[in-house]
């Protein structure tokens, strides 16, 4: 390497959480002007790091040197005192204040403001970063990719020499996408250093210019991007070949057979605009159908409204030949819907063991002179722990677990009803590539026999890759209808934004 | 330059079996430690002091006896707060719950003072607990109508029962013979009497343990139990598994409060025969810490309502032979009760030595 100082240098860090070893004798050191990839699967220790360089939590063991300077961090202002700056994944803003608050917000102490001098600063780094954002906007009415524009402002506005972009690009259509590279380029040729996490090889090939890989908590590799194939980053991150292809290869399955789900007219009203405004779909049994989509279009209200969470306003849901539109969860299990939330969290009880959570549907079923068959839960556990290969032991509390683990169990109670009708949210959302493929398999397994699924998700790879079908969900309503084996990602893009099939051809145009 | 190695404190990923009693034991030890100075400086030997709180009591057939009449009271608020608070409801008002199910005992105890013994006492229990439940009914209507935080309110309602006793007891209910502010004594048909005569142990312990029995079975192996629990630790997600969590904090709510009045209602029946302002003796606030520090379970209430009943029982005794001051009973069971939440909470935790090796 070079003989310079490096922004930022890490060495033999080791952090530990109870018998979790989450970062062990880390090094990785990030140069001027340099975008560094740091790469892993869920669980490899990534988020741990970079909380430790943000000061956000300490190491047990190791050096941290910013500017050849060894450095103790014990709070985030420590952090951004010595040039660090994060975006994290949840942004932090306040949304009914301007841009310029929101810098402000995060920089200014106490005293007078001027704010006349901040609103310049912000529009001047604004266009020194080429980006097209109106210091005076309100941030909640900002798209998301404007939004995370607003986050890498604050965290540029104190003279920030290192950015720590957390999976940035996981809630940005294509299009912001390309515009957040545009920015990372233009920081680094202006001599920063950029730390990029992502979970999409093919982003940090194309942005990065080293890659640290990250593989149980140990340092695994740190290699040049240029030529690399994702291919062997894959390898590099779960340790062995791994077929990611793009979409992958389905049988001919073109003759769908009965409607499974049928959702007619679905109408959601919110304060001003309606959430959901004529829905209408129908899944056919052997098929997999997608809903894609920018967050906030009316996917959670969706969702809600197939589960039973909420009532629509107008509309009907069919499932199978019942019509459940008024029935509660239960009796919608019992139609043979199927269903998984897209915040995991939400929808386990954190205290109760895994037999628990696997019988709390069915609990009725379990009912022996009153008492609960207590037998019967845990022989229904091991059961579903071989079958869908859970890693815990049934009296384990689901907390506990991995997330993959969780899904696998929450996925495993959705399926031992044998749903007809699947639907399922953001259902890889923080999952390791090997659980995410598990996933996909059972998703898959439910249509091969005779089931029809609904997937609802931001990952449009995902989409890609699993369904037969795809429609796009703007601003509550179907805008459009792709075939998944023959669109692609752009085109998706292009609907999601509000283009419309006239102006694909054209391209450009986008708003939200 | 590798420093002196400094202790942290590390989440534990298991905890094993042995950890809970040994946390129980370093607590009590604890207890014995910090309350050594006070009773030295109030003039007694520690040891015989903690020898008659805790073992004295349990050494005689009369100190036994005082000990269930005193534990009694307590099971049944400790069993009312514990169930409410597992299905996430925050029932701060057992307290004027207990008083409330006073009031309904009375009102029949006094108004139908002739009927027989089998009439009398269903129609007063049944008293008791529909009068405990009325007075949980509007902060529980409030909070799912409204979403009103039922901490404040419930809470907020302990002063107004106290308050609608002593009317009741210096107003119509004053005594007919002393004029003293408490109630004629009812009924002869009201009287709940001792398991074994010469006893003061009375049926309402039977009851009490009853209760705290059939609580064990639903909590612990019914699906209403693991559906309570579940709306007790993550709504949401009950709702999302098809639990209607509304209706179980409603009913939690009102049962809560019945078994609370039940509470207040025995002890008029069975203990005063009549009305007074000092039936409670914050039996309904001490329940709060019984329920909390029995772990919110059945049995464990039923443990900690002893063992609160234990040290009162032998304060009395201590503040007689060793002239330690009747507070000083409070003082311990006060520190016991600390000390045990911490060392629950530190159980989480084990000690690592590491080296700090960041130059500074």
């Amino acid at each position: 390497m070079t003989g310079s100082v490096p922004l930022i240098e890490l060495r033999g860090i080791t952090k530990a959480f109870g018998d979790l070893v989450a970062n062990d004798a880390v090094d990785l050191r990030v140069d001027r002007g340099e975008v560094l990839a740091l790469l892993g699967e869920n669980g490899a220790g990534k988020s741990t790091l970079t909380r430790m360089i943000y000061g956000l939590s300490r190491p047990d063991s190791g050096v941290i040197k910013a500017d050849g300077v060894a450095v103790s961090f014990s709070s985030p202002a420590d952090a951004m005192a010595a040039g660090i700056g994060m975006v994290t994944q949840e942004f932090s803003l306040v949304g009914p204040m301007t841009v310029t608050e929101n810098v402000m917000l995060s920089t200014c102490g106490l005293g007078p403001i001027d704010r006349a001098a901040a609103s310049k600063k912000v529009a001047e780094l604004a266009s020194r970063l080429e980006m097209t954002i109106d210091p005076s906007a309100v941030v909640e009415t900002l798209s998301v990719g404007e939004q995370q524009q607003v986050e890498i402002l604050k965290a540029l506005f104190n003279d920030c020499k290192l950015l720590i972009l957390d999976e940035p690009t996981a809630v940005l259509v294509p299009q912001d996408v390309a515009g957040l590279f545009n920015t990372i380029r233009t920081l680094v040729t202006q001599g920063m250093g950029v730390i990029f996490i992502s979970h999409k090889l093919h982003e940090v090939v194309e942005i990065a210019d080293n890659v640290t890989v990250l593989r149980r908590g140990k340092t695994v590799a740190t290699v040049p991007c240029e030529g690399l194939d994702p291919r062997q980053i894959a390898e590099l991150m779960i340790g062995s070949p791994h077929a990611q292809e793009g979409q992958r290869q389905r049988d001919d399955n073109t003759n769908p057979g009965e409607p499974v789900l049928t959702m007619e007219n679905l109408t959601v009203l919110g304060s001003g605009k309606p959430r959901l405004n004529g829905f209408t779909l129908t899944v056919y049994a052997g098929e997999i159908v997608g809903v894609a989509g920018v967050s906030g279009n009316g996917q959670t209200e969706l969702v809600d409204v197939l589960s039973a969470a909420r009532q629509p306003d107008t509309g009907s849901i069919v499932v199978g030949e019942t019509d459940v539109t008024k029935l509660g969860v239960l009796a919608r299990l019992d139609a043979g819907l199927g269903r998984l939330s897209e915040d995991r969290k939400s929808s386990i009880v954190p205290e109760m063991s895994v037999e628990m959570t696997l019988a709390l549907e069915e609990l009725d079923n379990y009912k022996h002179w009153g008492l609960l068959d207590k037998k019967a839960i845990r022989a229904n556990a091991n059961q579903m722990i071989q079958q869908f290969d859970i890693r815990a032991r049934p009296t384990d509390a689901i907390s506990a677990l991995s997330g993959g683990n969780m899904q696998k169990v929450l996925l495993a109670r959705s399926l031992q009803t044998k749903p007809t009708a699947l639907v399922v949210a953001q259902p890889t959302r923080g999952l390791d590539v090997g659980a995410c493929d598990y996933v996909y398999q059972q998703l898959e397994a439910v249509r091969d026999s005779d089931g029809g699924v609904l997937v609802v998700s931001e990952d449009l790879d995902e989409l890609l890759q699993i369904c037969d079908r795809i429609v796009v969900l703007l601003s509550g309503a179907i805008v459009g209808e792709v075939n998944a084996a023959t669109t692609s990602p752009a085109e998706l893009g292009l609907l999601m934004t509000g283009a419309t099939g006239a102006a694909l051809d054209q391209g450009s145009e986008v708003g939200v | 330059m590798s420093g002196i190695p400094i202790p942290r404190l590390r989440l534990r990923g298991q905890k094993p079996a042995w950890l809970t009693p040994l946390s129980i034991a370093a607590a009590a030890i604890t207890t014995l430690l910090l309350t050594a100075a006070p009773i030295r400086i109030a003039g007694a030997n520690p040891s015989a002091a903690f020898s008659r709180y805790l073992i004295k009591p349990l050494t005689s057939a009369n100190g036994i006896d005082e000990l269930l009449l005193a534990a009694t009271p307590l099971l049944f608020t400790g069993l009312a707060v514990a169930l409410a608070f597992r299905c996430g409801y925050s029932n701060i008002g057992a307290e004027g719950q207990f008083l409330a199910g006073g009031i309904g005992a009375t009102i029949p105890g006094l108004y139908l003072s002739d009927l027989p013994t089998v009439l009398a006492l269903p129609l007063a229990i049944v008293g008791g607990a529909v009068a405990g439940a009325a007075w949980a009914v509007v902060p529980a209507w409030l909070r799912r109508k409204g979403g009103i935080d039922e901490v404040v309110t419930t809470l907020l309602l302990n002063p107004v029962a106290l308050l609608l006793v002593q009317g009741l007891l210096n107003g119509p209910w004053r005594n007919s013979e002393t004029g003293f502010p408490e109630s004629d004594r009812l009924g002869d048909g009201y009287t709940i009497g001792p398991v074994t005569s010469g006893s003061r142990v009375h049926w309402g312990f039977v009851l009490a343990l009853v209760l705290i029995a059939v609580a064990y079975v639903v909590f612990r192996h019914t699906a209403l139990g693991v559906r309570m629990s579940a709306v007790g630790q993550a709504p949401k997600a009950a709702r999302f598994s098809g639990i209607d969590a509304d209706t179980i904090v409603w009913r939690a709510a009102l049962v809560s409060g019945a078994i609370a009045g039940l509470g207040g209602c025995i002890q008029v029946l069975a203990v005063q025969h009549q009305l007074a302002t000092g039936i409670s003796n914050s039996y309904g606030y001490t329940g709060i810490v019984v329920a909390t520090l029995g772990g919110l379970g059945a049995i464990g209430v039923g443990f900690v309502a002893l063992l609160l009943a234990d040290i009162t029982v032998g304060a009395q005794s201590a503040s007689r032979v060793l002239a330690l001051p009747p507070q000083m009973g409070q003082i311990v069971s006060s520190v016991l009760l600390l000390t045990v939440v911490a060392a629950l909470v530190l159980r989480k935790f084990k000690v690592v030595f590491t080296r700090n090796e960041v130059d500074s």
